[in-house]
């Protein structure tokens, strides 16, 4: 503790020399000129009592740091680590399901507002899965993600606007395009590693932005697209004759030849269904978006992106070629970008390039990031933690960033692996017991 | 089968390799040895394609190599091995051997994602060629480990192991004895010739091991500064005076 004192003296000078011209010393106008003014006994006391605070937390440093250490030793272990790969698939596995059926009967109490949260969350788990493909599972660190999601999300509200494309029809075409760009991408970022590639899909995320807000005769510009209808629920009709018909969400079909949701099912209208046929959909699209990605990490391919992230040099020895498994990760997972898009486009009916800045990139990342590189269900819970927290603080909205700062270092000194770091399904030899 | 003619290769001001030829048949061990920094590695890493030699011809089943990307030389059925074991660690043994086959299976999507009766036989098919070669090598027990966590020696024949379930021509081994005991030596040695006699796979060698390279091999090339010194039988060699002087230096 002595030791530290003239340190902490020291500490506490700094902080009065800053604080008290900045803080302590007020510019009034008097009339034509400035005069200077010291403030309020208020003030003087938060600036002392500021220095004071600084003075303890250096005098009693090593104790705190200790009391730090402290609760990093009674967070419980990581849970997983003592089991064996096959009990710790069998466990992420039981997990899943038991997160897909909570997702499932939830909405039947949950109210209209936390089950429109819960789209959302929905749809940055579905960024975060298809983003781990590209960060998580094949290494490469993409920062312009957002640009495959403003893909996804711009095809849909241009194709229903020139062509009038149904959200349905849009949705594989919105992920083709999102695959084809991230196919763009992939090409003259394949010699690039680590940071390079980094700046280079930083500035990828950006020209896409900025490409929209500037096309302003075809996207609309910073203006955006408006009324984009929200998906319908196709349904197999009986009478007067077998069809197939799109039902819609509104109290009135817009469009010819839809028929209102509540009319078909002889109900009452009721304007919380649309919300619950959005997450059902939200839901639909992230069960599938887990399923493929599942299969995808058992499958070949799965495993060239590991080992390229592994041993590049040694990948290419064996004859795996550098160029095809990377843009393979580009691609898939700029795909599940834009369906999210897509879907995306359709739940707000109104996009701009507003909705696409790097924040969202960042947020992305940080998803995959705090939930545990290549672990599917840590994405599932960073998205649901990321999206939900802020909501829940919505009143200390100027301190959002700062919390979330605070959150990630916190993160990266006590988990630096991520939330629940789980490794890729191992395929095992059943001869070696 | 492959056949080098004077290849050179020059790093900026450097002359690294210079001039080198060299011929290895059907069957044949050909060993590639000469003193720390003789350019042996550089001679490895252009047949393979890691460099591209500033001037000579390599010439691989009777196709011209040189100017091939290293992925598509190995796919034409000539694997290496490195002087710095490069497994992927973080995988587990019999995923470094499948990764290894990974263009021998179906990478088609579709088929995966719906596990095809065709995409399920082929993964079997993998998984039974990678435990053959892992009782090959010995290494079967420890199946399911993570690579790095094998012993140096084990990491050295799973390397081995990694390469020939890719069903190569012609194996090119780095140092491959390097930090391995006399007992690892002697089934090493045991390896490479059976390698050669049942799977009628030759063998390029690079090591400083007089032992294992006198033993098995039909045929030697020595360099020296990365120009070639002598060439000829195991017993030309140790007797071929310009060969003993490299070593030993002048008296």
């Amino acid at each position: 503790m002595r030791e530290n004192l003239p340190f902490a003296i020291f500490c506490a000078l700094v902080t009065g020399a800053l604080s008290v011209p900045l803080l302590g010393l007020k510019l009034v106008s008097e009339g034509t000129s400035l005069a200077i003014e010291g403030a309020d006994a208020e003030t003087w006391m938060l600036i002392s009592g500021g220095m004071l605070a600084v003075f303890l937390t250096q005098l009693f440093k090593s104790q705190l740091s200790n009391g730090l250490s402290g609760i990093k030793q009674s967070l419980p272990a990581n849970p997983v680590s003592g089991l064996s790969d096959q009990k710790r698939g069998q466990l992420e596995k039981g997990l899943l399901f038991l997160v897909i059926g909570l997702a499932i009967i939830w909405p039947f109490w949950a109210s209209r507002g936390s089950i429109d949260l819960a789209t959302l969350v929905l749809i940055y788990v579905m960024l975060g899965l298809g983003l781990n493909i590209v960060v998580g599972l094949a290494g490469l660190l993409d920062l312009g993600y957002v640009a495959f999601y403003a893909v996804g999300a711009y095809s849909y509200a241009l194709l229903y606007q020139y062509f009038g494309f149904s959200f349905w029809a849009a949705l594989p075409i919105a992920g083709l395009l999102a695959a084809l760009f991230g196919f763009l991408l992939g090409f003259p970022v394949l010699r690039l590693r680590g940071d390079y590639l980094a700046i280079v899909t930083l500035g990828f995320g950006e020209i896409i932005r900025i490409f929209l807000n500037n096309l302003t005769s075809l996207t609309g510009g910073p203006n955006g697209i408006g009324s984009i209808p929200k998906p319908t629920m196709p349904a197999v009709q009986f009478e007067p004759e077998f069809d197939i018909v799109q039902l819609e969400f509104s109290r009135r079909a817009k469009e010819e030849g839809n028929l209102p949701f509540h009319e078909f099912f002889g109900l009452d209208y009721d304007s919380a269904t649309k919300v619950v046929f959005l997450y059902v959909l939200a839901l639909i699209l992230c069960l599938i978006t887990v399923f493929v990605i599942r299969r995808l990490t058992r499958m070949p391919v799965g495993r060239a992106w590991e080992a390229l992230r592994e041993d590049e040099i040694a990948c290419r020895s064996l004859g795996l070629s550098r160029t095809g498994i990377k843009l393979s990760a580009f691609t898939l997972g700029a795909t599940f970008a834009g369906f999210a898009g897509c879907f995306f486009a359709a739940r707000q009916s109104f996009i701009s390039p507003e909705s696409f800045t790097f924040i969202e990139s960042a947020i992305i990342l940080a998803i995959v990031v705090l939930g545990g590189m290549g672990s599917q269900l840590g994405v599932i819970l960073a998205a649901t933690l990321m999206i939900i927290l802020p909501e829940l603080a919505r009143e200390f909205q100027e301190y959002r960033m700062l919390l979330f700062g605070l959150m990630m270092v916190l993160m990266m000194i006590w988990r630096p692996q991520g939330l629940l770091p789980m490794k890729r399904p191992r395929i095992e030899l059943k001869e070696a017991a | 089968m492959l056949s080098v003619n004077g290849i050179s290769m020059q790093f900026g001001g450097l002359l690294a390799v210079n001039g080198v030829s060299l011929e290895v048949n059907q069957d044949e061990i050909v060993s590639i040895i000469g003193p720390n920094g003789a350019g042996k590695t550089t001679v490895f890493n252009c047949i393979s394609g890691f460099y591209r030699p500033t001037a000579g011809a390599i010439t691989f089943n009777g196709q011209a190599i040189h100017n091939l990307p290293d992925f598509k030389i190995s796919r034409l059925g000539m694997v290496r091995t490195f002087q710095h074991v490069r497994l992927f660690n973080k995988m587990t043994v019999i995923e470094n051997l499948l990764v290894a086959q990974h263009r021998h299976l179906n990478t088609n999507l579709l088929s995966g994602l719906f596990k095809t009766p065709a995409y399920r036989r082929q993964e079997d098919k993998a998984m039974e060629r990678a435990a053959y070669w892992l009782r090959k090598v010995d290494l079967l027990e420890f199946a399911n480990r993570e690579a790095g966590t094998l012993a140096y020696g084990q990491q050295r024949r799973l390397e081995i192991a990694r390469c020939m379930v890719t069903e190569p021509d012609i194996l090119l081994l780095d140092e491959p004895a390097a930090g391995l005991n006399p007992r690892e030596t002697k089934d090493l040695d045991e390896l490479i010739l059976s390698i050669r006699h049942c799977y009628n796979v030759s063998v390029l060698l690079i090591e400083h091991d007089m032992g294992l390279v006198m033993g098995i091999s039909d045929r030697i090339y020595v360099v020296n500064q990365g120009t070639p010194l002598a060439s000829g039988a195991p017993d030309d060699i140790k007797a071929n005076p310009d060969v003993i002087k490299a070593y030993l230096g002048e008296s």
